[in-house]
């Protein structure tokens, strides 16, 4: 049970920087997901907490006390690593058990905690076996079981369920997420991938190219993204961004190539500025006298359809619309959109910054 | 394929016969290599137990002895002193290139600036020819000549030359020091092979599973890399067992035949001695041996269970 506090951590390889200052609290039995395209320094992150990189700047704190010089033993922090990096030569027992065998825990009391975590993660039967021997499944839960058998600080997960199928990472999202409720223990979760970032975690922060460009619950990132990235990042299919200008009442907005979509609860936009629409293509919804697009193609999936459609028409920009109703839908169809209430958003072009309230 | 068969069956020319039956076919292209294999490892093989089995000498087609050689050679104590040295020999240098590889090893694979230009240095001598590399250590141990002593003395450590290559020990002591300098290159660029097949994430999950250098060494290190190890040795202590060269180089088995192995010991007896049948008995003794060290890796050694892939 711990808290984590990062403050103003930087790192650099040499002359190139790879995180700028990075701030992030996180309080006792948190769960925190770190979410961002590939090299955004998430990982970098993650194994600075571990001590496994050196901070080159800032502090980070574990329970109140700076870790900078601590070696990784005495964090008392348990990683899950995105390879398992269980230990081949071992069973899965001793894999379990070695962290408690190097502090010359009595076996006796290895082989019950063992049994304990064996028990929780349903590998009990498992426990004579090699890794070779496992299915990715079982592997990700003995990397698991290898933590939690310590009873940490903190947990770190790299990256744990991206080398599963899909089905499989479902799943083991799930008793992820059941673990944490059920051990209360503070966790910091890397991934590259927003849906496991909305579904598992109490607080995302979400990271491009070594700054973090939102911190918040998951809901909140979706609801009010800070800027253009997050806008886009966050969410599936990703939002559409509509360039176009302020219209000159304020109450519109001028899509490039045709249409006009209303705009609400705007501060800080002008009208006349350049500026980049967004909308989510589920808050798309067919009305009379909405804006005109051309239907280009139709995907129905079955419970939705994705519609991908020109706005204004032909030559009019590409946005994709997903509708939960069965719509018959033909391409080169011509249908009225427009947003659902307080759906749409807007950012400034240049700098990607939220401008709607 | 049969319907293929038949309907071509009119036209099969001989040639195509061949190319249907896959058996014929492959024996024909294993042909090549067995011709290869009977003329240059079978037949020598062969040629060699029947030579110990005779009293052939040279420029005299020899008859069948039996087992005289054998008797001869049970109660011959320039044999037995050949069959000590060779052990002390191989076990001596195999222990010291084993320890020293694998140090130079776990060295190479730190972050070192230039770390590919110690790799190369570190392959020099394995490089180098075996006897270019004898006669620089026979400069190297010269009675009088010999760059330690010189050193040493300069030092003010020693008043007078060591004489290396003329006392016994020194001499045995002299040549295992020159095989380990032969052999550690291999053994280390091997075992650095090894090692780097080790995932950097083992030693990280270790490291925070509150291991200290030591124990990652021992619990990770050497469990993951002892079925390298394993073929490494084996074919180190097949090296040295059949040394040849060096010795014959350096002190051509004297003095006192303290340095005399048994590869040595059949070379001088059956061409400089003109017995072969005797030679090549010594020569056949070698055979259990090297057969026992290949046995102990095949048996002791080989992949363990947790190598062996999943099957549940």
């Amino acid at each position: 049970m711990a808290t984590v506090e990062i403050r103003g951590v930087k790192k650099a390889y040499g002359t190139t920087a790879v995180i700028h200052g990075v701030d992030v609290s996180i309080r006792d039995g948190e769960f925190v997901v770190l979410v961002g395209p590939s090299g955004c320094g998430k990982s970098t992150l993650l194994r600075m907490i571990a001590g496994l990189e050196n901070i080159t700047g800032g502090a980070i704190l574990i329970n109140e006390r700076v870790v900078n010089d601590v070696p990784p033993k005495e964090r008392d922090i348990a990683m899950v690593f995105q390879n398992y990096a269980l230990y081949p030569h071992m069973t899965v027992g001793a894999n379990m058990g070695f962290s408690l065998k190097l502090r010359s825990a009595p076996k006796s009391e290895i082989d019950s905690r063992v049994q304990r975590a064996a028990g929780i993660l349903g590998l009990s039967h498992l426990l004579d076996r090699y890794p070779r021997q496992l299915s990715g499944g079982q592997r990700q839960r003995v990397a698991m079981g290898r933590a939690i058998v310590r009873d940490p600080q903190v947990f770190l997960f790299d990256e744990p369920l991206s080398n599963l199928d899909a089905k499989l990472r479902v799943q083991m999202r799930t008793e992820i997420k059941e673990l944490h409720q059920r051990l209360k223990t503070t966790t910091v979760y890397v991934t590259h991938d927003q849906i496991e970032a909305m579904t598992m975690a109490d607080k995302i922060v979400v990271m491009h190219d070594g700054v973090v460009e939102q911190i918040g619950a998951p809901l909140d990132l979706y609801d009010r993204p800070a800027n253009q990235f997050v806008a886009g990042f966050i969410g599936s299919p990703a939002m559409n961004f509509i360039k176009g200008a302020v219209g000159s009442d304020g109450h519109a907005f001028a899509c490039d190539g045709g249409a006009s979509l209303p705009l609400e609860g705007m501060v800080g936009a002008r009208p006349g500025q350049r500026a980049v629409y967004g909308l989510r293509p589920e808050h798309i919804r067919i009305v009379e006298g909405g804006a005109p697009a051309q239907v280009v193609v139709v995907e129905p999936t079955g419970s939705e359809i994705l519609a991908v459609a020109r706005l204004g028409g032909e030559g009019g920009q590409e946005i994709s619309c997903l509708f939960r109703e069965r719509l018959s839908l033909a391409p080169g169809e011509i249908i009225h959109i427009a947003p659902q209430k307080g759906m749409s958003h807007l950012f400034d072009e240049a700098s990607g910054a939220r401008l709607v309230d | 394929m049969a319907d293929v068969t038949a309907g071509s069956a009119g036209r099969r020319s001989w040639w195509a016969g061949i190319g249907q039956g896959r058996h014929v076919l492959g024996l024909l292209f294993l042909l090549p290599a067995a011709v290869f294999l009977v003329l240059f490892l079978t037949y020598p093989l062969g040629l060699g137990v029947w030579l110990g089995f005779t009293d052939t000498r040279i420029g005299r087609e020899g008859v069948f002895v039996g087992l005289e050689n054998y008797e001869l050679l049970w109660i011959d104590s320039v044999f037995w002193l050949a069959v000590f040295n060779t052990l002390l020999y191989t076990v001596g240098a195999s222990i010291l290139k084993f320890a020293l590889g694998l140090w130079l090893a776990l060295l190479l694979n730190q972050h070192l600036p230039f770390k590919s230009f110690f790799r190369a240095v570190v392959l020099l001598p394995w490089v180098v020819p075996t006897v270019l590399s004898a006669i620089a250590f026979w400069w190297i141990f010269d009675a009088q000549f010999s760059i330690i002593s010189w050193a040493l003395i300069k030092l003010g450590l020693i008043d007078h030359n060591i004489n290396f290559l003329g006392d016994t020990t020194n001499a045995r002591l002299s040549v295992i020091a020159a095989n380990v300098w032969r052999g550690i290159p291999f053994v280390a660029i091997s075992l650095l092979a090894g090692l780097q097949t080790i995932p950097a994430s083992l030693h990280e999950a270790a490291t925070l599973d509150g291991a200290t250098g030591w124990q990652r060494f021992r619990y990770i290190t050497l469990p993951m890399l002892s079925p390298i190890i394993a073929v490494v040795m084996t074919f180190s202590v097949l090296f040295t067992f059949t040394d040849f060269q060096l010795i014959y180089v350096l002190t051509r088995g004297g003095p006192l035949n303290a340095t005399h192995l048994m590869a040595t010991l059949s070379f001088q007896r059956a061409i400089p001695g003109g017995q072969l049948g005797e030679g090549a008995a010594i020569a056949v003794a070698m055979i259990p041996f090297l057969l026992s060290a290949i046995l102990f890796s095949y048996f002791g050694l080989q992949r363990r269970k947790w190598q062996q892939g999943g099957g549940d």
